[in-house]
């Protein structure tokens, strides 16, 4: 196997038609993978929020984090197992693979929501009720838009970990990107894997890549840090009627929060599965 | 006006269940804060002073009684509205990171409703009003100091224009210095708009300074003494609010004592330049020294003048008093000059004469004798 046989399997327009072309595959994994997220996301914003604003039940955060160390493919056959009899069609293998993928993507959204949540000042949210925000004002106003780069640095994970696991989908006869895997391995067709390794691979990095430029463009600089850093350099450089700074260790806090979004999200698919524990542990040391 | 009616505030006791035997954060409070003035609460930790506050804009619900402003009962108004017809400015400013300064100050009148151009026009002019330069509108939060946020955070109360305010220990999150020069444009800008405050802090000093009247609580929630700065530090009502009014109360009480027209001695004057005899033919060991405008630089030892008068020469440890400020200006400025008379000089500030601490006394006593003989009167506070 040589680079050439694996360029000779991309430009080859067989592998480009029909079923088992790569954009119908491309487009059962991106479905997989959206419908996933979409009711992982209906299951963690609310409950991560609502832990994260009233600081109750923390111990559902930990207890989702702690239930990623179970193996996705054992979890997938016992419940295709348990599932499977039940229902008379391609249910029987759609939603058990999806609940997998959905329990896998949880932890992270779960845990990116409500550390996002619990990232408010208490002062900020005090503010707001005082100056007479109406609670959903509170939330959508103020709590939602500081909570954005943690909770975007969680999904950025949980998209990273679906896409790289959807592929389990296949080894219960539905389609994606793991056809290419789980056929080739049947077949010994190791070129199919590798190509079919690659086009995961390339998929987690475009759907990485959209996301980080979404958290960019969406997230405040005053959350970020980037205006934090603009203004360092131009009190350093000018500025001399600037008061001191009393609390200026604390107001570094942007920039670590900005770190630990970035070191969180932009590592590929191996360590951001690897990473364990929720933002805000590692967000404050 | 704010008013409290018997207000108590009970928390439930750690079984979760109220019996009327839970920790009281406030007994029993009857207090008017009136209209256009500052009205401090102070008191040690656990006096009830912040749950006092919260309870105008039911951030806290009260147990029992009525808290009105300006006649309305609050309990009858529709929560949000209420608080934001109120300004509401706290210890850590409580700014909104992800908003610029300007959207920050914007935050009410938007909520109110007002169209955003207006909102922005109106939230510029607080922001310079405040102090703050104008180009910091586009700024975060973040990139602010600590008094600088403290100063929007006023700004932010102020957008509205509420004829109320509320103030949770605002300056006490920044340093000394710039504290008072918090304080200071807050009584100035309080000059000019003339709000309702409330205003909590744990300063005695902060709020013997800043109130036209002080409400001492004690621990429990009970009101201790409720009186001008001046009377509070002339007679405090116990000896807890004595202890907690604290030392050096008798020259404190002076800063509200404004200063009588006294004869000032004629001070001859040296002028920067000056050369050594001219100094040592004055004829006294300390001359001062004074500035073009005739404005007192400081006081020169004439034995220690080697060719001519300089700045590094000037001993500036004598404070200066003014024309119109505090007897206790006018005796400060007699005991920390080198040479015992005390400078004063005019609004402009520009020398008038000196006086010796021995002639600052008789008017202390004076003002003694003529208030002890009125009723006991409010002083004109001079700040």
């Amino acid at each position: 196997m040589s680079l050439a046989t694996i360029w000779a399997w991309f430009t080859d327009p067989a592998n480009w038609q029909g079923t088992d072309g790569v954009p119908n595959r491309v487009l059962e994994h991106l479905l997989y993978t959206g419908l996933t997220l979409l009711i992982a996301l209906v299951v963690a914003v609310p409950l991560g929020a609502w832990v994260g604003h009233s600081g109750r039940l923390r111990w559902l955060v930990t207890g989702a984090n702690a239930a990623r160390a179970i193996p996705t493919l054992g979890l997938l056959f016992a419940v295709s197992m348990f599932v499977g009899p039940l229902i008379q069609s391609d249910l029987a293998f759609v939603i058990p693979s999806i609940t997998v993928l959905v329990l896998l993507a949880i932890p992270p959204l779960l845990s990116g929501t409500y550390a996002g949540i619990d990232s408010v000042e208490p002062a900020a949210r005090d503010a707001a009720r005082g100056m007479g925000m109406t609670g959903w004002q509170v939330l959508t106003k103020v709590e939602a838009p500081i909570a954005l780069p943690l909770f975007l640095s969680g999904l950025r994970s949980a998209t990273l970990q679906v896409i790289a696991t959807a592929t389990i989908a296949a080894s219960v006869s539905l389609g994606g990107l793991g056809r290419y895997l789980i056929d080739g391995l049947a077949s010994r067709d190791y070129v199919q894997m590798v190509c079919g390794s690659i086009l995961v691979a390339v998929l987690a990095l475009v759907a990485d890549g959209l996301l980080a430029l979404l958290e960019k463009r969406a997230v405040s600089p005053g959350i970020s840090g980037r205006a934090t850093r603009v203004a360092r350099s131009r009190a350093r450089n000018s500025d001399p009627h600037s008061e001191p700074d009393p609390d200026g260790a604390d107001r570094s806090d942007p920039d670590s929060r900005q770190a630990a979004v970035v070191g969180s999200g932009s590592t590929g698919p191996v360590e951001a599965t690897a990473a364990t524990g929720t933002p805000s542990e590692r967000d404050r040391p | 006006m704010i008013r409290f009616e018997g207000v108590t505030k009970r928390y439930a006791d750690a079984s979760g269940t109220d019996r009327g035997d839970g920790s009281v954060a406030v007994d029993d409070l009857t207090l008017e804060a009136p209209t256009g003035k500052i009205t401090v609460l102070v008191g040690p930790s656990g006096c009830g002073k912040t749950t006092t506050l919260r309870m105008v804009n039911r951030m806290i619900t009260p147990t029992s009684g009525t808290i009105s402003i300006d006649g309305r009962d609050t309990a009858s108004l529709d929560v949000a509205e209420l608080r934001r017809g109120i300004g509401y400015v706290i210890q850590h400013a409580g700014l909104f990171p992800h908003r610029t300064v300007l959207d920050n100050v914007t935050t009410v009148p938007r909520l109110l409703g007002t169209d955003k151009r207006t909102a922005r026009t109106r939230a510029m002019e607080l922001i310079e009003r405040v102090g703050l330069d104008p180009a910091m509108a586009k700024r975060y939060p973040a990139q602010l100091s600590g008094g600088q946020q403290q100063r929007v955070g006023v700004a932010r109360a102020l957008a509205a224009d509420p004829p109320v305010m509320l103030m949770d220990e605002p300056f006490s999150a920044v340093d000394p210095v710039v504290r008072e020069q918090l304080q200071n444009e807050f009584l100035r800008l309080q000059s000019d708009l003339g709000k309702t405050i409330l205003f909590v802090t744990h300063d005695i000093d902060e709020a013997v300074k800043l109130g036209d009247q002080v409400a001492v609580l004690r621990v429990g929630g009970v009101l201790a003494q409720l009186d001008s700065p001046a009377k509070l530090l002339a007679d405090p009502v116990d000896d807890f609010v004595a202890g907690f009014v604290g030392r050096d109360r008798g020259y404190r009480a002076l800063s509200f004592a404004a200063a009588p027209e006294l004869s000032l001695a004629d001070e001859p004057t040296v002028s920067l330049g000056a050369s050594a005899d001219d100094v040592r033919a004055v004829g006294t060991p300390w001359v001062l020294c004074v500035g073009a405008a005739g404005e007192p630089l400081g006081w020169v030892r004439a034995a220690a003048v080697e060719s001519e008068v300089t700045r590094t020469v000037l001993h500036r440890g004598g404070t200066v008093a003014s024309t119109t400020g505090s007897l206790r200006a006018l005796l400060d400025a007699a005991l920390s000059s080198p040479s015992g008379r005390g400078v004063v000089a005019d609004d402009d500030g520009r020398l008038v004469g000196t006086i010796r601490a021995a002639e600052v006394i008789p008017a202390i006593e004076a003002r003694r004798d003529a208030v002890a003989s009125q009723a006991p009167a409010e002083e004109a506070t001079a700040r």
